[in-house]
């Protein structure tokens, strides 16, 4: 697969990065090795092996229906960047 | 050019279990803003979300219900997108594998039952809740995390009032379980819709648009008959038409376009690797489906059998499931042989009575003996069943007891024969053309001439033997 300036500056969009000068070029090229190296994995022959979403073989991990003590409001609150009486404060999302 | 309306309806349905989806926070929506939330639900780095089985049996409920295949094997994914609302940057959701697929749910919509396909029925999680002030947005977690259900329908609804059967079904359903409370207004049920129009025997769907922000099913049905008109009309006018989302405007009815800024979503699905795949085994998915109460299908089908009502009726029992309580238990304290007029009076004088009080026939507070015994005044017809519609009434607006109302009232029927024969002379000699139409064939007359003798005894001459009166009277003469 390769990585085109518009994939990489899509990407950054959707995850909301800024890049800089001369970065779109810097990392379109290193996004299309990493690619590269990843697509070494197509030689192998994985026709027997089952897909896998996760890497560990346990399943069904559920727990009860039971309360367990939240945080205060304080608690939950002590690392707001902002904050405005109970609530989180953020920039405002509609005009 | 005539066109089909096509409609598709993503429901999501808030569950009502005593903690949330991935931690053991209490969901209480009453509470103090931030209160119901820990590190888990506001997405600390370093915590792992674990499932609620709770959750999971509802949903496998709710599933069965709507006759979904339960897959196998389905694991959670991660749906990323920015949102304040959202404190991890993305929601857990399902996409590839979700827990069920291919399901239906009847609705009877114009006297006809139709099937109406369900694409998915899949877990996924709640967002918190913002508030918009002048120059910044403040969030509560305390809905982020709580356990939502979605429920997708295939695009098979074909007018706005389908789309509002199929709500109401499927909210009877879920009450039947008794996993949610399905309070739109409240959120805990909420609807987006799917329309688009394309041309009378076209087999392509036209470009949809997704309406948002209805809170109520007469809301979605008000949007939808809003979008018809509006989508019919630019095709009419040769205009193309955009895929795009819309906001139902209720104080205005009307849709306005959201502007997209975004462009095609790119949510970037992948397995969360914080959460392990389910395996559903059958002796699970078995256990569930033998829980599983009576559903109103099977209720109104059992109704029919048992005591003999027609479909139309029985549907009408129980379309809640507290109505169906209710009639239930009436109709089985009824001493009656004939359970159907006890059904007749819920369906007829006691459902008018809550129609128009806009409550439903549980809330009326009419006490089940008493109802019985007022019935029991007109089996015995020593009242009308006139008269007995207006006792229901004050009983309901007075709470006294039946018999109080009508010995109150003076309102038991007159079937002493002595004292009726006295009226019908009367009405005899004052009304010869009458009699003479009578003898002459007219069976009109006859219903004229009880009318006569009705409105000189008030209304308290029981009209059946009136009628036998005067008809004796005037033949044997
Ligand atoms: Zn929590």
């Amino acid at each position: 697969m390769a990585i085109d300036k518009g994939t990489v500056e899509q990407v950054a969009h959707l995850a909301r990065i800024e890049l800089g000068p001369g970065e779109l070029e810097k990392l379109s090229r290193q996004l299309h090795d990493i690619l590269g190296f990843i697509d070494k994995l197509s030689v192998l022959n994985i026709a027997m092996v089952e897909p896998a979403s996760h890497i560990l073989p346990i399943s069904n991990v559920l727990r009860e229906d039971e309360v367990r003590t939240c945080l205060t409001v304080d608690q939950a609150l002590e690392n707001a960047p902002s904050k405005n009486g109970n609530f989180f404060s953020v920039p405002k999302v509609i005009e | 050019m005539r066109y089909q309306t096509v409609i598709g309806l993503e429901v999501h349905l808030q569950l009502k279990t005593k903690t949330k989806a991935f931690c053991g926070c209490a969901i209480d929506f009453g509470k103090t803003p931030n209160s119901g939330v820990c590190p888990v639900c506001l997405g600390f780095p370093g915590t792992l979300p674990v499932y609620n089985k709770e959750a999971l049996n509802s949903a496998i409920k709710v599933a069965l219900a709507f006759s979904c295949q339960i897959q196998e094997h389905t694991k959670f994914d991660r749906k990323n997108y920015f949102y304040p609302d959202l404190p991890k940057n993305y929601q857990i959701s399902q996409f590839d594998l979700p827990l069920s697929r291919h399901g239906y749910l009847d609705i009877f919509s114009d006297n006809k039952t139709k099937r109406i396909g369900i694409t998915r029925v899949h877990l996924e999680e709640d967002a918190g809740k913002l508030i918009h002030e002048s120059n910044a947005s403040m969030v509560d977690f305390n809905r982020a995390g709580v356990p939502l259900l979605e429920i997708v329908s295939e695009p098979d609804l074909n007018s706005p009032q389908e789309a509002f059967d199929y709500l109401t079904s499927l909210k009877n359903i879920i009450e039947y379980l008794d996993v949610s409370d399905c309070d739109m207004e409240k959120g805990s049920l909420r609807c987006d819709a799917n329309i688009s129009l394309r041309p009378e025997g076209s087999k392509e769907l036209g470009v949809k648009a997704e309406l948002k922000n209805m809170n109520s099913f007469k809301g979605v049905k008000d949007a939808l008959v809003f979008e018809v008109d509006r989508q019919a009309a630019l095709l009419e006018a040769g205009q193309a038409m955009v895929q795009e989302t819309r906001l139902w405007d209720a104080e205005n009815g009307e849709t306005v376009s959201m502007r997209n800024k975004e462009g095609a979503k790119d949510y970037r699905y992948f397995p969360d690797p914080d959460l392990t795949v389910f395996i559903i085994e059958q002796t699970m998915v078995s256990r569930i489906k033998s829980q599983l109460p009576e559903l109103p299908h099977d209720k109104m089908r059992r109704f029919m059998r048992d005591y003999g009502l027609s479909e139309y009726d029985a549907k009408i029992l129980v379309s809640s499931k507290k109505n169906a309580q209710f009639a239930e238990e009436c109709i089985r304290k009824y001493p009656g042989k004939d359970k159907k007029n006890m059904a007749n009076w819920l369906i007829g004088p006691m459902l008018s009575e809550a129609n128009s009080r806009k409550v439903e026939l549980h809330e009326l507070n009419v006490n089940m003996e008493d109802l019985i015994s007022l019935i029991g005044f007109v089996e015995n017809q020593s009242i009308s069943h006139l008269s007995a519609k207006l006792v229901l009434t004050q009983m309901i607006d007075s709470q006294k007891p039946a018999e109080l109302i009508i010995r109150e009232n003076n309102m038991l029927q007159i079937s002493d024969t002595a004292e009726l024969e006295q009226v019908i002379s009367g009405v005899i000699r004052e009304n010869e053309k009458s009699v003479t139409s009578f003898r002459a064939g007219k069976t009109n007359a006859l219903m004229f001439l009880v009318g006569q003798v009705m409105k000189k005894s008030a209304g308290k001459a029981n009209p059946k033997i009136v009628g036998e009166l005067i008809k004796r009277r005037l033949t044997d003469a």
